[in-house]
């Protein structure tokens, strides 16, 4: 029995919130699926015809049951929401849910019938499930840290809400040729992932110092991984909807539809070119722009910024971290990041603890963490594409209370990072698609590498792993990667590395045969050593693979499986 | 639509309310593999596929398929990691699923 | 069978398909788009309102200036997830200024029809047990739209300014 938090009552953060449009916009869609679920039970509509419409309502059928993914849009999240979740995970499925490599929550036991009565009852709490999965337009992602970080042009936030809006439901890009992910970043460290999405916008300052937008396409993991190519290096604010309109059209317009692994975008801008893909997306832009019924206004973007307000932050307060013993010490090393106010800090729960599933939490855990939202960052909590959670405003003379209360729930590990810090997806342990299991594998390395000093003398090491090609587990920009495959019925583990999702943006490169689940630690293990062994002095990993390349790590890797 | 495989065969789906996995059983669909048909011949294994594809305008079950299986001490179990999976349930969470006793 | 859907109520659809090879009948007639390249001259000569259908990945900009001598244009849906035809309906209205009959054809669902009309199409070729109750009604499920598209209808931003 986890013992209460002190209590301080549910706290509102700024953050978008609803107007009596978006409530009814939502609650019709959940009459819309309601009416589209009853048409399915009575055979009107056909699994065929209904199987798009329930994935952009968020409903897979997957390995065991029903998985119903909710938008967190930009990961930012309540702690009424948090709550509505963990009350949802405990009603109508198992007690847990999921965080995603794209900022939303999964639940894995979901059925049919009870969908709409859930969709009600996230809508009273301003959360869907509309278009998270589907041939249309998702969850548009942002930085974890995004009004929190000094190193940010402006808050990414307003300007993913904007793009929220305009593609929820969009007539055009309902019935798309693929899935099409957007992310917005505003830092020099990509905490986004923004060149592997199919298009993002980084917000940037031009050289007479007016902000705007760089927009980037063709980025994507999957099967064939890319990494975006810049459409344009400068879109002026008010023509940012223009401009994505247009990438959206020529996209819709011009893709494959002939076979399902050559219809993403970066496969046509890889087939046309970037040249002849700006070309096409200038053309279009330079008439919508002409319509004049997609310019994004300045007091519109006013408007909606002034919703994600910084809070209030105290002045007065005492920029040092106390001292809490060594079990905090070491938390703070990996855990912590520099808040943009003095006093305050930006804190990671890393959902990750050694022999965890990563990425799950508890209905209990998740009640837990809301209240420490309220106590203690003005209630409200991220959710990264690493499956952490970020408290992105706390003082930080609460940080020792913070962390015993997150020891109590077993979130502490002092990780953030490391190698430990492992993405798996959800694998062949609940996933229809899946190949291999990936929990197990990411659990196995995590309990190898539980030793903190050795991993301290490890450093930064991210380690993905997906459990098939569409690399749900971001595997390609792994530092190390890991792709589970199906050979002959069992499974094998291939191994990538120097990956990176950061603005470092690389793809790993392939190492060799894969191993098997028993091999795959060890191997990771001998991978890790030539690193130690060869790095130069302040080389992460990935430094030291860029520097010297595969074959050492491949001979060590192989070694111990050939003799 | 016809799967040809090799040996022994068993035909799951999926239930369409609840997303429950189920195996096919005579005419109807049990809750456990334990309890589901083996299909010994192609033809036999060709004809319950057929049976559940006429079936599926009835709005019960989705996706019926069929899988390979083998005896092994004395029981049935699939060739394949993933129907072990599915027949069972996560194996990172053993109390959840038909494991545990547990059906949607 | 199939009866004709247009402006919300049914009617007698005036246009007869033609085969590429068929002979024309008299009247309006509705030719792919191979047939109009091919006997172009002699479709726009005949006194009587043509019509084009086009596959999904027939970009209307290929009827080049032709385009307003079409009465009707048949817009297929070879499979109702193929989506192009939101976009070829979209230019057809606004960068081509069209403002003939656009046409839904093939395999779509109830669930697109509001989509098809936002963007420009004004007619569908619908199932013979399909009725203007469920045309209204599928107009009808989504009150407000947060984006423009070719309909003309406000947007919620603009409704918010005008509160």
């Amino acid at each position: 029995m986890l013992n209460p938090v002190m209590k301080s009552g549910p706290v509102e953060p700024n953050m978008y919130r609803y107007d009596e449009f978006d409530v009814k916009f939502v609650s019709e869609r959940v009459e819309q699926f309601a009416g589209q679920v009853a048409r399915r039970l009575s055979g009107a509509l056909t699994e065929d015809q209904f199987k798009p419409l329930r994935l952009m309502n968020g409903l897979y059928l997957q390995l065991h049951a029903y998985m119903l993914r909710i938008a967190v849009p930009y990961g930012t999240i309540s702690s009424k929401q948090l709550r509505k979740l963990a009350h949802i995970a405990r009603t109508y499925d198992k007690n847990f849910g999921h965080f995603t490599t794209r900022q939303n929550l999964q639940l894995n036991w979901i059925k049919l019938v009870d969908v709409p009565a859930i969709l009600r009852e996230l809508a009273d709490v301003e959360m869907h499930c509309i278009q998270t999965s589907g041939n249309c337009i998702r969850n548009v992602t942002a930085d974890q840290f995004a009004g929190a970080t000094d190193e940010e042009i402006e808050d990414p936030r307003p300007l993913a809400e904007i793009i929220r809006q305009w593609s929820s439901l969009h007539p055009e890009f309902v019935f798309l040729a693929r899935k099409f992910k957007i992310a917005v970043g505003a830092a020099p460290h990509d905490r986004a992932a923004l060149q592997f999405h199919d298009m993002a916008v980084e917000i940037v300052r031009n050289a007479q110092g007016r902000v705007g937008y760089k927009v980037m396409a063709g980025g994507g993991m999957g099967r064939i991984p890319y990494i975006a190519h810049v459409m344009s290096e400068f879109v002026e604010r008010e023509d940012i909807l223009v401009y994505l309109e247009a990438v959206l059209r020529v996209y819709n317009q011009d893709s494959r539809r002939d076979n399902i692994h050559k219809q993403r975008i970066k496969i046509l801008i890889n087939a046309i070119g970037p040249e002849e893909m700006r070309r096409r997306v200038d053309r279009e832009f330079q008439e919508l722009k002409a319509m004049g019924t997609l310019q994004l206004p300045q007091d519109e973007l006013d408007r909606i910024t002034a919703y994600f307000a910084p809070p209030k932050f105290e002045s007065g307060l005492s920029d040092t971290i106390p001292e809490a013993g060594a079990d905090f010490a070491n938390w703070v090393k990996t855990n912590i990041s520099k808040h943009k106010a003095p006093g305050y800090a930006i804190a990671t729960i890393t959902l990750k603890t050694p022999g965890q599933v990563p990425g799950d939490a508890t209905s209990e855990q998740m009640d837990v963490i809301a209240d420490l939202m309220d106590a203690f960052s003005v209630g409200e909590v991220r959710v990264t594409h690493e499956q952490n959670l970020v408290l992105p405003h706390v003082r930080k003379k609460d940080l020792p209370v913070i962390f015993a209360k997150l020891k109590e729930l077993d979130f502490a590990a002092p990780n953030a990072g490391l190698i430990t810090d492992i993405i798996a997806c959800p694998g062949l342990d609940y996933c229809d698609l899946a190949n291999a299991r990936s929990i197990p594998i990411a659990q196995n390395i995590a309990r190898k590498f539980e030793n903190l000093d050795r991993q301290h003398q490890i450093g930064e090491l991210k380690i993905k792993i997906s459990g098939c090609i569409n690399a749900c587990g971001h595997h390609h920009a792994g530092h190390i990667g890991i792709l589970g495959v199906d050979k002959k019925g069992v499974e094998f583990y291939q191994l990538q590395l120097g990956g990176s999702s950061a603005e470092d943006a690389s793809i790993g490169e392939i190492m060799g045969p894969g191993f098997t689940e028993h091999e795959i630690a060890g191997a990771v293990e001998r991978v890790v050593n030539v690193y130690i062994a060869e790095r130069k002095s302040g080389e992460r990993f990935l430094d030291t693979y860029r520097r010297i390349g595969m074959d050492k790590f491949k001979a060590a890797a192989y070694e111990t499986v050939a003799a | 639509m016809a799967q040809h495989l090799s040996g022994l065969q068993m035909l799951t789906s999926n239930r369409l309310k609840s997303g429950d996995v189920l195996y096919r059983k005579g005419a109807g669909w049990v809750l456990t593999l334990a309890e589901g048909e083996v299909y010994a011949t192609q033809a036999a294994a060709d004809a319950a596929l057929a049976a559940a594809n006429a079936e599926l305008v009835r709005n019960e079950f989705v996706s019926p398929y069929l899988f390979e299986v083998r005896e092994k001490d004395g029981g049935i179990v699939p060739v394949k990691e993933r129907e072990i999976i599915r027949a069972a349930g996560p194996t990172v969470h053993p109390h959840t699923g038909k494991q545990a006793g547990q059906y949607q | 069978m199939s009866k004709l859907l247009k402006s919300g109520a049914f009617a007698a659809d005036p246009f007869t398909a033609a085969a590429d090879d068929a002979a024309l009948a008299e009247g309006p007639v509705l030719v792919s788009l191979a047939r109009f390249q091919k006997e172009r001259e002699g479709l726009l000569a005949r006194n009587t309102a043509l019509g084009v259908r086009l596959q999904s990945h027939e970009n209307p900009e290929s009827l080049g200036a032709d385009v307003h001598h079409f009465a009707l244009i048949a817009l297929e849906f070879p499979k109702f997830r193929d989506g192009r035809a939101f976009s070829w309906a979209r230019m057809l209205r606004t960068r081509l200024g069209y403002k003939g009959e656009i046409r839904a054809v093939g395999d779509f669902l109830y669930d697109q029809m509001n989509y098809q009309h936002r963007v420009g199409f004004d007619a569908w070729e619908v199932p013979d047990n399909f009725t203007v109750e469920q045309f209204a009604r599928a107009l009808t499920e989504m009150t407000d739209v947060y984006q423009p598209a070719a309909d003309g209808k406000k947007t919620i931003r603009e409704l918010r300014a005008n509160r």
